[in-house]
């Protein structure tokens, strides 16, 4: 098992394509490691008998000379993805038993460019949270431990799961999605590659909505190149979603091949906080050594409403999830609760279905858009976020790319924070403004904290220029060298 | 118009403004492709976005924003071409995604214009605020089972246009006029069918009063009444009920009401029925609609002429009245039908009168419509060529209207077979007449002692001895010529 589920995307994609092993045993050798990693809770739902159907389908295309970008080749996909015929649940009780009749987009077009399905990896509830911990099917455990210290720690969020299954070689990539950092903090927590894609590069199609505006899928790996591989194939196109962009797909592995010299990087004042970690300081410090070292340019720049993005984003988004959550009331699917009449079936549905952190929301997101505070919440924070923009779109005058923190701390220890939502809430101060202004980010693991876990840098670039930043991750992760690997992994 | 409500403390004018919910006509809905025909079994015509599943995404339906700018072209409106499609938040069961997407801020359509016909040929401008496109609901059936209700999603996500006037009408008249025109236009455009029975126009009736001259009064909307008859009921009811209030030193509240048919009169809506805080916002999955002015001017070029230009012109080219003109270009079809019968040849006074009087009354009585009338515009024109040639005259064209009515023939068939043809030989007649003047020596007395009168009775002797068919001003000429006048 070590032996197969040891190796990154693009090795086992290699040793597919030589023949020297099938997807068959490649296969086997991951719903094993899925069955491994259970104590870490990263599945909800497994697909083991659909893996192996796949992964036969997958050799008999491959044997008629019919391969696609990821042929063969076994992954999970976090439970925000509707997937036709198999248990779909957004971390939420209130979609229990939920089997969409329809698949999503970005994974249908997995399966179409030869993927496996290994099974669908847990999550915060509706992806609301950066700690996995408001999950329904319970809190998912980082396979990363502080060193000599074993109380478990969390793996991020909202993708934990996907994080989880990555890191401990469960998975060879994951999906994830990202509304305020969601696929690139717990890609920093775990210890892998996170790409959060351009606003409208991904079909939404399929996926259960959190904040229509900022939700994207992207993929997770474990190196930069797996990443480019992954996201060639999800990226498209979907006249189902008006939101998408239609331009062509770039071969983003291709972008990886030139190097960085001449590249001008920017380094953001704003984001070097009061009370930030010295060791985070210091990495950030070093990925700026490591860039110049391969022949970029660094540039001071200043991105000045960036104290603005959280408070912003935590209107935006909560008011976009209020009326998106408003479809789940128990007449149609999922969860019901019966009532005396209408209204209180409504209410014991609602009321038993969701979870605090997403009541929370829901009741912050009502607010916002209520009458009489419409305009001093909602309309204001649309006014910053085209300011929040606008600041990137004039660092992009002179950068081509950003380099950042991914997040403020290494994992903390499940059940830490959880009784102050705003301190929650800070650990995606790095990754929400990119979100609200759309453009792509990418977390690449570039160190270890001073207890052993892992840390990442962000990188940042222009919209649809996911090319640059690809090309960008990969020389820092050249030259960080992370080879570090988490204290449990599948199959030892 | 303006009728003024005489109270028991003097006189008080009725403010009248409509909002008209009209149903697109379109094979899909507004967001999804599911079908949109009316009357089908319940839950066919669904698709995952109508139903609102988890992940999906609604598509703008483009051929459904054609109709809108169409239908606000036809108003004379200014088309937004920019504009933003809002999200309209409340739980209800035939409601899905719990949001009704409609425009709210920015709507397609902005103010225009819309010319009324009044009973006297006069015409009076109501003003047009705003035309928005929003999705329909679907339908709660709270009638199939004791204790639950069923939902049918069928109508859930089609296309309705909301057209709101100003507040510019002054008496139920103007408002009946006014959602006639309404329809009349749409119908014309092809955008609504305007069909009110099976609820493809509804309308949100507002009214207040106040004295005559003076600020507007508090208004209340009553909602979803479903035909013109009842918008007038309503209205009548509604004004005549503040009158009351106020002379009995009350207040009208802002509400909302319904208007309850069998009972003619109107009832608040329950507070828990309205008390919505809708927190519009613009929808996410969508990105604001902006028009091609280039497209917009090729819907205008491709307009068809409309029923006020269609009217100017039947007076202009043909001489009509005002009146006759307006009937006759009411529905697209009628007008069509009318330009047929006269196909450039035949007189249009009398084809007009044909229509209105004899065609129509034939319609009514039969129940038939324009397309399953067993005459059609050239047997019509056939009997009319029949009356100018002076073959048949014009009572006998009745008798022979109403055979071709009930065996589907043609004019020239019946008269022939019937042998309807009028009598134009003078010296028939004139030995017809000597005889019933020789009968008749009372009445030749009478008649020179110059009682006019007389004389039709000579004149129905003649008629009846020739089953009708005598040419009437022969009759009358050769009567006085032998009568000695």
């Amino acid at each position: 098992m070590d032996e197969l589920t040891g190796l990154d995307l693009s090795a086992a994609r290699d040793l597919l394509a030589k023949g020297e092993v099938s997807s068959k045993e490649l296969t086997e050798a991951h719903v094993a490691a899925v069955a491994a990693v259970r104590p870490l809770n990263a599945f909800i739902t497994e697909t083991p008998d659909k893996a192996i159907e796949m992964a036969e389908a997958s050799d008999a295309r491959r044997a008629k000379g019919e391969a696609g970008v990821m042929e063969g080749l076994p992954i999970a996909i976090k439970d925000l993805y509707c997937t036709e015929g198999v248990l779909t649940t957004a971390g939420s009780h209130i979609l229990d038993g939920f089997h969409p009749p329809y698949e999503s987009t970005v994974t249908a077009k997995l399966w179409q460019a030869g993927a496996v399905m290994l099974g669908k990896t847990n999550m915060d509830e509706f992806a609301m949270g950066s700690s996995n911990m408001t999950s329904y099917y319970g809190a998912v455990e980082n396979p990363w431990r502080r060193a000599g210290d074993n109380r478990p720690l969390v793996p991020g969020g909202s993708s934990g799961g996907s994080g989880a299954a990555v890191a401990a070689r469960a998975a060879l990539g994951a999906t994830g999605t990202d509304t305020g950092g969601s696929i690139r903090q717990p890609a920093s927590f775990c210890g892998i590659v996170g790409m959060k894609p351009t606003y409208g590069r991904c079909s939404r199609w399929g996926l259960v909505a959190f904040a229509s505006s900022l939700d994207q899928a992207g993929p997770m790996t474990r190196s930069v190149r797996d990443a480019a591989i992954m996201l060639t194939a999800m990226a498209g196109h979907d006249p189902r979603d008006s939101t998408s962009v239609d331009r062509p797909v770039p071969d983003y592995e291709a972008a990886l091949a030139g190097d960085v010299r001449g590249l001008k990087v920017g380094i953001p004042k704003e984001y070097r906080l009061d009370g930030m970690p010295a060791e985070i300081e210091a990495l950030w410090q070093q990925g700026v050594d490591w860039l110049k070292a391969a022949g970029a340019e660094v540039h001071d720049i200043s991105l000045p409403h960036t104290r603005y993005a959280l408070p912003t984003y935590y209107i935006v988004a909560p008011a976009e999830a209020s009326s998106n959550l408003a479809r789940y009331d128990g007449v149609r699917y999922g969860l019901r609760v019966p009532g005396e009449d209408l209204t209180d079936m409504y209410e014991a549905t609602r009321g038993e279905g969701f979870g605090a952190e997403v009541k929370r929301r829901v009741l912050i997101g009502t607010y916002v858009l209520s009458a009489g505070y419409y305009d001093a919440y909602y309309n204001k924070a649309r006014r910053v976020r085209t300011l929040i923009l606008k600041d990137f779109t004039d660092a992009f005058e002179t950068v081509d790319v950003v380099l950042t923190p991914t997040a403020p701390s290494a994992a903390f220890a499940i059940g830490e924070k959880m009784d102050d939502p705003i301190a929650m809430y800070l650990n995606d101060v790095f990754t929400v403004p990119a979100s609200m202004a759309g453009l792509p980010g990418i977390s690449v693991p570039a160190g270890l904290s001073e207890d052993g876990l892992p840390l990442g840098l962000q990188l940042i670039g222009r919209a649809f220029d996911e090319e640059t930043v690809f090309r960008v991750a990969g020389a820092l992760e050249s030259a960080a060298g992370f080879d570090s690997e988490p204290p449990f992994i599948a199959g030892r | 118009m303006t009728s003024l409500i005489q109270g028991k403390t003097g006189e008080w004018e009725v403010v009248i403004g409509l909002e008209v919910h009209a149903q697109v006509i379109s094979e899909a809905k507004l967001f999804s492709g599911a079908a949109t025909a009316f009357g089908a079994e319940p839950n066919t015509q669904v698709s995952l976005v109508d139903a609102a599943m988890p992940g999906m995404l609604p598509v703008l339906n483009r051929f459904v924003v054609e109709q809108a700018v169409k239908s606000g072209l036809g108003l004379n409106a200014r088309i937004n071409l920019h504009s933003v499609f809002e999200r309209k938040n409340f739980f209800y069961p035939d409601l899905p995604p719990g949001y009704q997407i409609s425009q709210y801020l920015e709507p397609i359509v902005g103010r225009g214009t819309i010319v009324l016909d009044l009973p006297d040929g006069a015409t009076r401008d109501v003003g047009i605020e705003r035309l928005h496109m929003e999705q329909d609901a679907g339908k709660s059936l709270h009638d199939q089972h004791p204790s639950q209700t069923y939902i049918d999603l069928n109508r859930a996500g089609v296309t309705l246009m909301e057209i709101v006037s100003s507040p510019d009408m002054r008496s139920p008249e103007e408002a009946g006029a006014y959602v006639r025109k309404l329809r009349s236009i749409l119908r014309y455009l092809g955008t609504c069918d305007g069909n009110m029975e099976e609820g493809s126009m509804r309308c949100d009736v507002n009214v207040s009063v106040c004295r005559p001259g003076e600020p507007f009064g508090t208004r209340t909307e009553t909602k979803n009444v479903n035909s013109i008859r009842f918008v007038m009921q309503a209205i009548e009811v509604e004004a005549k009920r503040q009158v009351a209030l106020l002379e009995d030193g009350g207040q009208v509240v802002q509400e909302t009401r319904l208007f309850d048919s069998a009972k003619g009169r109107t009832r608040a809506m329950r507070s828990k029925e309205e008390a919505h805080d809708y927190r519009y916002f613009p929808d996410p999955d969508l990105l604001p609609l902006e028009l091609d002015p280039a497209w917009v001017e090729q819907i205008r070029a491709n307009l068809p002429e409309l029923p006020d230009a269609k009217k100017a012109r039947f007076m202009e080219d043909f001489g009509l009245q005002a009146y006759d003109a307006g009937v006759l270009v009411a529905e697209r079809e009628t007008a069509e039908f009318y330009e047929a019968v006269v196909a450039g040849k035949r007189d249009p006074k009398a084809a007009a009168n044909w229509v209105t009087g004899e065609y129509f009354g034939a319609l009514n009585r039969t129940g038939k419509s324009l397309d399953s009338a067993p005459v059609d515009a050239d047997g019509l024109g056939g009997l009319l060529d029949l009356i100018a040639d002076k073959t048949i005259s014009g009572r006998i064209a009745k008798e022979v209207f109403d055979l071709m009515w009930e065996t589907g023939k043609g004019a020239a068939a019946i008269v022939e077979e019937k042998g309807l043809k009028q009598i134009t030989d003078t010296g028939a007649i004139e030995g017809i007449l000597d005889e019933i003047i020789a009968g008749a020596p009372d009445q030749v007395a009478q008649f020179k002692s110059g009682n006019e009168k007389v004389l039709g009775w000579f004149v129905g002797q003649a008629m009846k001895a020739t089953q009708g068919k005598a040419n009437p001003g022969l009759v009358n000429q050769l009567l006085r010529q032998k009568l000695g006048k």
